[in-house]
């Protein structure tokens, strides 16, 4: 809102704003109103009524340890494929931003992989890790490691890890990219006629001017990892072995649509609300904008 | 010993030749000013010697040490660049401390000596503050302050003027000049600008396409421009260029529109007919009673001056510039007259000046 | 000092290179080869001799019919998406009327509710409707979300007034204005939000599970999982063969479009 509007209309822009705030309105608040007010009531074993249950369904899920643990494990799967993904994907854009032969097409080969579905990536990491046909699985089998994250939870958190951190690494390299070719040229030119060469450089001058990208990609990541890592998840261990690899979003599909818990799943959806809410407001306050996709 | 000597500096891009034989060598102390118009080669000049570009081929000694290979980080070279590029995220302090702590040097010697650079520099009130909290012209201070507090064997400038308005530019200008001498320090001033070449330098590198037109001093340059670009270039108004062939021997030549202009400090060599280019400042022309009639196209008033646009009649109708003391004459028509110790004499092909 | 030669640049790049395109081979390899040999544990990394059998003996099945599916899905959600944000952008960013502000915040609110969130209401909601295993029930409820309208919204602030202020002048209404001169303008920012998008909508996976249980809805990548959750007798070298398939639309998109994409993303970001 900060141009000086031009056209006096009234009627048109709301005929304009329509259609999106009448979607807004039928698949956003009401339906979020809607899990608001699930989460407030219980029902019966048989699912024919349901009577207010004030907060009863909030402090079950926060005295069961079984929610409490998936938290834990969503917060270090968070970090971890947050940590792994950004890290590796920045290492890459360091060498992606010097000036060699063939750039063009090292960016090409490093940014295609933001077309993977996460459901597909795992199809790609089961013919890498899968213990019986992958061809690093069955190399590990072979040599004496026994590999099979069907069986072993830590295996299988890895796996979801190395999977999930893998698929963000391009829309991770294209940020980092883009943010050190903002950093101005003549400021690393003025660092380096102060004395300041390549690591040093980096630490005192590029990563710090690299702070913003750093911060909204950290947010992005985390977000991603709360939740469109469903996919992948489903796809290679469906949350186990058991609930080894159960994050939150897995927890909140099993309860709610396999075991039809409408009220614990309603207010296990209203947490990661706040939850995204809270990421996201955190977001707009030191930055700003959030980008599409 | 020369403080910096550049041999034999070449640079190609591709297939382009920006900088062609480039030899220079300045004394310990001296400012020396490379000007030239923008594309001539001569931010490029800079960033080789600074080690950001590598030369095609050539050498450049520093102090005795030959740093042609060596990277920008060791070569102990200061740069104001044109955008000042200070780091954003830092304090003026520790812009300036910068370069100083990298050097290992002591918490109290770096607080020592930029605190002097601060004061010599009027910024003793800012070194708090962020480079987005300063104005213009303080940016372009501290830039200059990031650069003393090194006390480097050579300072660069990069067109550091061209970023700030007209009242400030003049003002700052002089500021460098006096600091650059208090302070000693050998330096090589880029500038499109002819004013801040004339006042700054103790002597000027002219540069033309890459290729070095002229190396003197201000006043050797203005007086005996060594070939039409360079007269052009400095002075403004520019020099005035008549067309005209030599004759009598190599005594005089005749102007194309008509007179006959004796030459009072020798013959020029050169075959009978030879085309010349003579050039006069338009503050050089005077009015005479009976001389070369110009028709007058444009008067620009400017208070204590008056330049006058004219016409010299045919052939080609060439066009003059006079630069008048005082207010502008009556009339359509002035004769004006070509005073011979004020004419250059230039070879119209090849532009070089005659002796 | 130019690093024109870069060894350590160019074998990092390499290893990162391999690491990204290794899989990628890896499937298309598979794809060539023979189910039973891979079952075994004996992937190699070299083409089989397969060829291309098994690509002909999945097209024959219900996989060409999944492909159209996530490609309807792909374009109605990116085509949807932006005239609906375009048309929003457009009335926030130049008109000033009631309820402005409100509209504005309440759009505003939809990105912090990714679907994950909020699956099991809307499904009531789309059942309610009488949406479920609908096509139209697949993508509505994707192209309501507000960040290609906050986007559009910066860019048609950017514009600068006076060029509309011109277009005023000569005449034009605001429906004009928008066909004329907006939508050429942001031309670019509508290219790299469309490939977004498709790539968004092809790769969706919980919502088209939740709401369509019959099979025939099914979209592509919602049928390789199926196909890899059935751990025995799954015929891998077909899976490998639908899986480049459903690779395949998404990666071309994103490669040929790559600068414009790129350049949308991070606008985003100033």
């Amino acid at each position: 809102m900060e141009r000086r509007t031009i056209f006096g209309h009234q009627l048109l822009p709301l005929a304009l704003v329509a259609p999106q705030f009448l979607l807004t309105l039928i698949f956003f608040l009401w339906p979020a109103c809607q899990a608001v007010w699930s989460s407030l009531t219980r029902q019966d074993p048989f699912g024919l009524h349901s009577q207010f249950a004030g907060f009863d369904n909030f402090v079950e899920l926060f005295t069961d340890t079984l929610y409490v643990d998936s938290i834990g494990r969503t917060a270090f799967f968070m970090a971890a494929v947050s940590a792994v993904s950004m890290s590796l994907a920045l290492f890459l854009a360091v060498f992606a931003d010097r000036e060699i032969r063939g750039r063009t097409i090292y960016r090409t080969l490093l940014i295609w992989p933001y077309a993977i579905a996460p459901a597909m990536a795992a199809v790609l990491w089961i013919l890498l890790l899968q213990p019986r046909i992958g061809i690093i699985g069955v190399w590990l089998n072979r040599n004496g490691v026994a590999w099979d994250y069907h069986l072993n939870g830590g295996q299988a958190m890895l796996m979801i890890v190395l999977a999930c951190a893998w698929k963000q690494v391009s829309y991770n390299f294209i940020f980092f990219l883009a943010g050190l070719q903002s950093v101005p040229r003549s400021v690393l030119e003025a660092a380096r006629m102060d004395g300041a060469r390549g690591w040093h450089r980096f630490r005192t001058i590029t990563f710090p001017l690299l702070a913003p990208t750093t911060f909204f990609l950290l947010v992005v990541n985390l977000v991603y990892a709360a939740f469109d890592t469903f996919g992948t998840i489903q796809a290679l261990t469906q949350g186990g072995p058991g609930k080894a690899t159960e994050t939150l979003v897995v927890k909140v599909y099993r309860d709610g649509v396999v075991n039809l818990d409408i009220g614990s799943s309603s207010a296990q959806s209203v947490i990661l609300m706040l939850g995204v809410i809270g990421l996201t407001a955190l977001q707009f306050r030191f930055l700003g904008r959030r980008p599409p996709g | 010993m020369a403080m910096l000597e550049v041999t034999g500096v070449r640079k190609n891009f591709g297939e382009t030749e920006v900088l062609r034989q480039i030899d220079l060598s300045l004394a310990s102390g001296e400012m020396l000013v490379i000007v030239g118009a923008s594309g001539c080669g001569k931010s490029t000049l800079l960033r080789i010697v600074a080690g950001l570009e590598n030369p095609s081929t050539g050498r450049i000694m520093l102090d005795g040490r030959d740093i042609t290979s060596v990277d920008p980080a060791a070569r102990d070279i200061a740069m104001v660049f044109q955008n000042y590029a200070l780091y954003p995220h830092m304090t003026v302090f520790d812009n300036m401390a910068y370069g100083l702590r990298i050097r290992g040097l002591s918490r109290d010697d770096i607080a020592h000596r930029v605190r002097e650079a601060a004061g010599l520099l009027g910024l003793f009130d800012f070194l708090g503050r962020k480079p987005r909290q300063l104005s213009g012209g303080q940016r372009q201070r501290v830039a200059m302050g990031r650069a003393i507090v090194r006390e480097p064997k050579l300072f660069l400038f990069d067109e550091p003027l061209s970023n700030l308005d007209a009242t400030l530019r003049v003002r700052t200008r002089a500021e460098i000049r006096r600091l650059q001498r208090r302070l000693g320090v050998t330096s090589l001033y880029v500038t499109h600008d002819q004013v801040e070449a004339m006042t700054l330098g103790d002597r000027l590198l002219v540069l033309h396409q890459g290729r070095p037109a002229q190396l003197a001093t201000p006043m050797e340059v203005f007086e005996h421009p060594a070939d039409t670009y360079v007269a052009g270039f400095i002075g403004a108004p520019a020099m005035n260029f008549l067309p005209a062939r030599l004759t009598q021997n190599g005594g005089s030549a005749r102007l194309d529109a008509g007179p006959l202009l004796h030459f009072i400090d020798g013959r020029r060599s050169g075959n009978e007919g030879t085309a010349l280019t003579i050039g006069i400042r338009p503050e050089h022309v005077q009015l005479v009673p009976n001389g070369v009639p110009i028709r007058i196209d444009l008067i620009e008033p400017l208070g204590s001056e008056t330049l006058v646009h004219g016409r010299l009649a045919a052939p080609g109708e060439t066009s003059l510039v006079i630069r008048l003391a005082g207010k502008a004459p009556e009339g359509e028509i002035l004769t004006i007259g070509f005073p011979a110790e004020h004419i250059h004499v230039f070879d119209a092909e090849t532009g070089l000046r005659l002796n | 000092m130019n690093a024109r030669r870069d060894p350590v640049a160019h074998a990092i790049l390499l290893l990162g290179v391999i690491l990204f395109v290794a899989p990628l081979w890896l499937v298309l390899v598979a794809s060539t080869q023979d189910s039973a040999t891979i079952a075994r544990g004996d992937l190699s990394l070299l083409p089989g001799d397969g060829g291309f059998t098994a690509y002909a003996r999945v097209l024959k099945g219900p996989v060409p019919r999944m492909l159209l599916i996530s490609l309807g899905m792909a374009l109605a959600i990116a085509i949807g998406k932006i005239v609906i944000s375009v048309l929003s952008a457009f009335a926030i960013a130049f008109f000033k009327f009631p309820g402005r502000r409100v509209a504005f915040w309440l759009i505003f609110i939809t990105l912090m509710l990714p679907v994950e969130v909020r699956i099991i209401p809307t499904y009531s909601v789309m059942s309610d409707l009488g949406l479920i295993n609908t096509f139209t029930g697949l993508w509505l409820p994707l192209i309501a979300s507000a960040t290609a309208t906050l986007l559009f919204r910066q860019v048609f602030i950017a514009i600068p007034d006076e060029l509309v202020e011109a277009a005023r002048m000569d005449g034009a209404g605001p429906l004009r204005f928008l066909w004329d001169i907006v939508l050429p303008v942001s031309g670019a920012n509508i290219a790299a939000l469309f490939v977004i998008l498709f790539i968004y909508g092809w790769n969706q996976y919980l919502w088209p599970l939740l709401v369509a249980t019959n099979p025939k809805l099914d979209t592509i990548v919602i049928g390789i999982v199926k196909m890899i959750a059935v751990e025995t007798e799954t015929d891998w070298s077909a899976v490998m063969a639908t899986a480049v398939l459903a690779l395949l639309p998404p990666v071309v998109v994103v490669v040929l479009m790559q600068r414009w994409f790129v350049a949308g993303l991070t606008e985003g970001e100033k």
